[in-house]
């Protein structure tokens, strides 16, 4: 039981971060009809940044402020050079164009930093408390959540309560409408990669602390498993990525503490195929039509 | 002139060629060659489910695996019981093969209900997650470490100094030109043409009366079959496999290859594998010549070709769609529209 409760509780930790993680990979597909396989790269791009500013200064904060802002940008900049440029006529470019953008933030990576592992440090112990011989959360696993769900509540608020969100809400709804209600669209475009970028660095900041280690590749799994998170709760649905974030950690969690470490890939890869086949759209969306 | 007999009739004469090329080679050079077929493998059964299909597959690099480990098990297997002979070496292709077709079958099956961003992310967790799986079964597989594949040397009736790049460049070269006469005459069959229909319109094509998911799953196992051939070639030229081969990059060369070199057509396939070896070889050379640091120099050696191979993927993909193959053929035509018009009389 005492193990059950330390894996739901641990399970959640991960999971907050797989939710942050595919919120952004929603915020995207919402916004463009493209799911950003270059995430997990341009993540781990900003972890190298907030790297290089936290050995510069000395202080966690700044690289951590480092990596948000470094996160803004590159959204502009992949989405201004070089995915507005993809042409719509088959959704296989903007993947194939994404997947060659991976290879080249990897090898930029590797080039100025090396391919070795670099640790990395978290700001908080990640050493549990124990209440009455049960071990519950670490401090680390406290600062996640208060991270994730300060990020939820803002992205909520921009999205519902500012005219800035109600702009990128229907750019990405109704994008030929906006355009002739004076809504500036490819604008929108551009600030909701951004966002997602930002928030991609922001998760990415929080996973590789919990024991990935800086490397160019690191982000791979975790964006296969934030990936599986999306596609189970619908990659429309914002709350459905952070319900299926949520889920996938706890498995993950249930699944490396009972049968091994080892096992956690073949699990995602498991749960991935079982939710398309039995749900392709999803678990939390609506039902659509397949265009043809 | 029949297809069949027009395929095996430049098949043929490719093998001939080919064969005459060893012999002019050094060996490096046929190690290369030798490399080139194998990923040839690959990159054909890619270009037939991702170019004629339409169905993209971020995991040929592990399918690729799936080839080759069951190579590498049986080829130790039959040393172990000192089993040899000429026969013993394509049984273990061809139990390769077989694996790598069940494991076709089954992401196919899956691939076969999925369209667009959700099939590319269920072929990258397979790209991502099999080379995984050798850490979680170490006890066969031997984790990270990899294993090693026991080969049989050149038979003694080539002669005692016979290069042994020489026959590993036969032997995949064997391989690749089985794989291309089969993927020719399959493209211009029925199967073919049930391919496109299917990537050009489903509902068109099952009003038609095909089996749409039938054609897809088909495309996937005959692909994978192609891939875990190109895996296991691969395997015998290292003479060892290890999931660091196998990795996501691998997968990813492989789409950058097909893209390349021109989806949908099978000559371009050829032209992917041979920038597949040549690429880092030339981005090795560069890096020499540069005279930098060691450490500099390592950098960036392992990391150029991956940011060459990227580039060039992007700019492929926005500037020319069609691929070296596609801008040859544009190049032909309009020569041959500029002949065509030179002879008609009257203008």
């Amino acid at each position: 039981m005492d193990r059950f409760v330390f894996l739901t509780f641990d399970g959640l930790s991960r999971g907050a971060v797989y939710a942050a993680f595919a919120l952004a990979l929603v915020l995207i597909w919402r916004g463009a009809r493209i799911v950003n396989f270059a995430q997990g790269a341009m993540a781990i791009a900003t972890v190298y940044a907030a790297y290089s500013v936290t050995s510069a200064t000395g202080s966690y904060w700044l690289g951590f402020g480092a990596a948000l802002l470094c996160g803004l940008a590159l959204g502009v900049v992949v989405e201004r050079g070089v995915m507005r440029f993809v042409g719509h006529t088959s959704p296989l470019n903007a993947v194939i164009v994404a997947l060659g953008l991976v290879l080249v933030i990897q090898a930029v990576l590797g080039m100025v930093y090396g391919n070795e592992f670099r640790p990395s440090e978290a700001p908080f112990s990640r050493t549990a408390f124990t209440v009455g011989g049960l071990a519950f959360l670490s401090r680390y696993d406290v600062f996640v959540f208060a991270a994730v769900v300060a990020l939820m509540v803002g992205l909520g608020l921009l999205f519902t309560r500012t005219p800035v969100g109600l702009r990128l809400r229907a750019a990405a709804f109704a994008p030929e409408v906006s355009r002739l209600l004076g809504v500036n669209v490819a604008g929108m475009r551009t600030l909701a990669w951004a966002l997602a970028s930002a928030v991609g660095a922001l998760a990415a900041m929080l996973v590789v602390p919990t024991g990935l280690g800086i490397h160019p590749t690191s982000m791979d799994l975790v964006f296969v498993t934030a990936f599986t998170a999306a596609v189970v709760g619908g990659l429309d649905s914002p709350l459905g990525a952070v319900a299926g974030g949520l889920a996938v950690g706890l498995v993950l969690s249930y699944v490396s503490g009972y049968a091994g470490a080892e096992m956690t890939p073949v699990a995602v890869l498991l749960l991935l195929l079982a939710v398309l086949l039995v749900r392709p759209s999803g678990l939390f969306s609506g039902v659509a039509a397949r265009r043809v | 002139m029949n297809t069949l007999v027009r395929n095996v009739a430049l098949t043929v004469a490719a093998a001939v060629a080919l064969l005459a090329l060893t012999y002019g080679l050094t060996p490096f050079r046929n190690y290369q060659l030798a490399t080139a077929a194998a990923y040839l493998c690959a990159t054909a059964g890619l270009t037939i489910l991702t170019g004629l299909s339409g169905q993209l597959s971020l995991g040929h690099g592990a399918l690729m695996a799936t080839g080759a480990y069951p190579v590498a098990l049986a080829q130790n297997e039959f040393r172990d019981r000192d089993i040899t002979g000429g026969w013993v070496l394509p049984v273990s292709l061809a139990i390769g093969v077989a694996t790598a077709l069940v494991a076709g079958l089954v992401v196919g099956l899956a691939a076969a209900r999925l369209r667009g961003p959700y099939l590319a992310g269920v072929t990258l967790a397979v790209a991502v997650i099999v080379p995984a799986l050798t850490t979680a079964f170490d006890s066969v597989f031997n984790g990270d470490q990899g294993l090693s594949v026991y080969i049989e040397p050149p038979p003694l009736s080539l002669g005692y100094s016979f290069p042994n790049e020489r026959w590993q460049a036969w032997i995949a070269l064997t391989g690749a030109l089985l794989t291309m006469l089969l993927l020719a005459n399959l493209v211009r069959s029925r199967f073919g043409r049930h391919f496109r229909a299917v990537r050009d319109d489903e509902i068109a094509a099952r009003l038609a009366g095909i089996n749409v998911a039938r054609t897809q799953v088909l495309a996937f196992v005959v692909s994978a079959a192609c891939a875990g051939l190109g895996g296991g070639l691969l395997a015998v030229l290292a003479q060892s496999v290890s999931p660091g081969a196998f990795s996501l990059t691998l997968s990813l060369f492989l789409v950058m290859a097909v893209v390349i070199g021109g989806l949908g057509r099978l000559a371009g396939a050829v032209w992917g594998a041979l920038l597949l070896v040549l690429l880092p070889e030339a981005s090795h050379s560069l890096t020499e010549a540069l005279s930098l640091s060691p450490a500099a120099a390592q950098r960036l050696d392992g990391n150029l070709p991956l940011a060459i191979f990227g580039i060039t993927l992007i700019t492929v993909m926005l500037l020319a769609p069609g691929g070296i193959q596609g801008l040859l053929a544009r190049v032909a035509g309009m020569v041959g529209a500029k002949r065509a018009k030179q002879h008609t009389p009257g203008r």
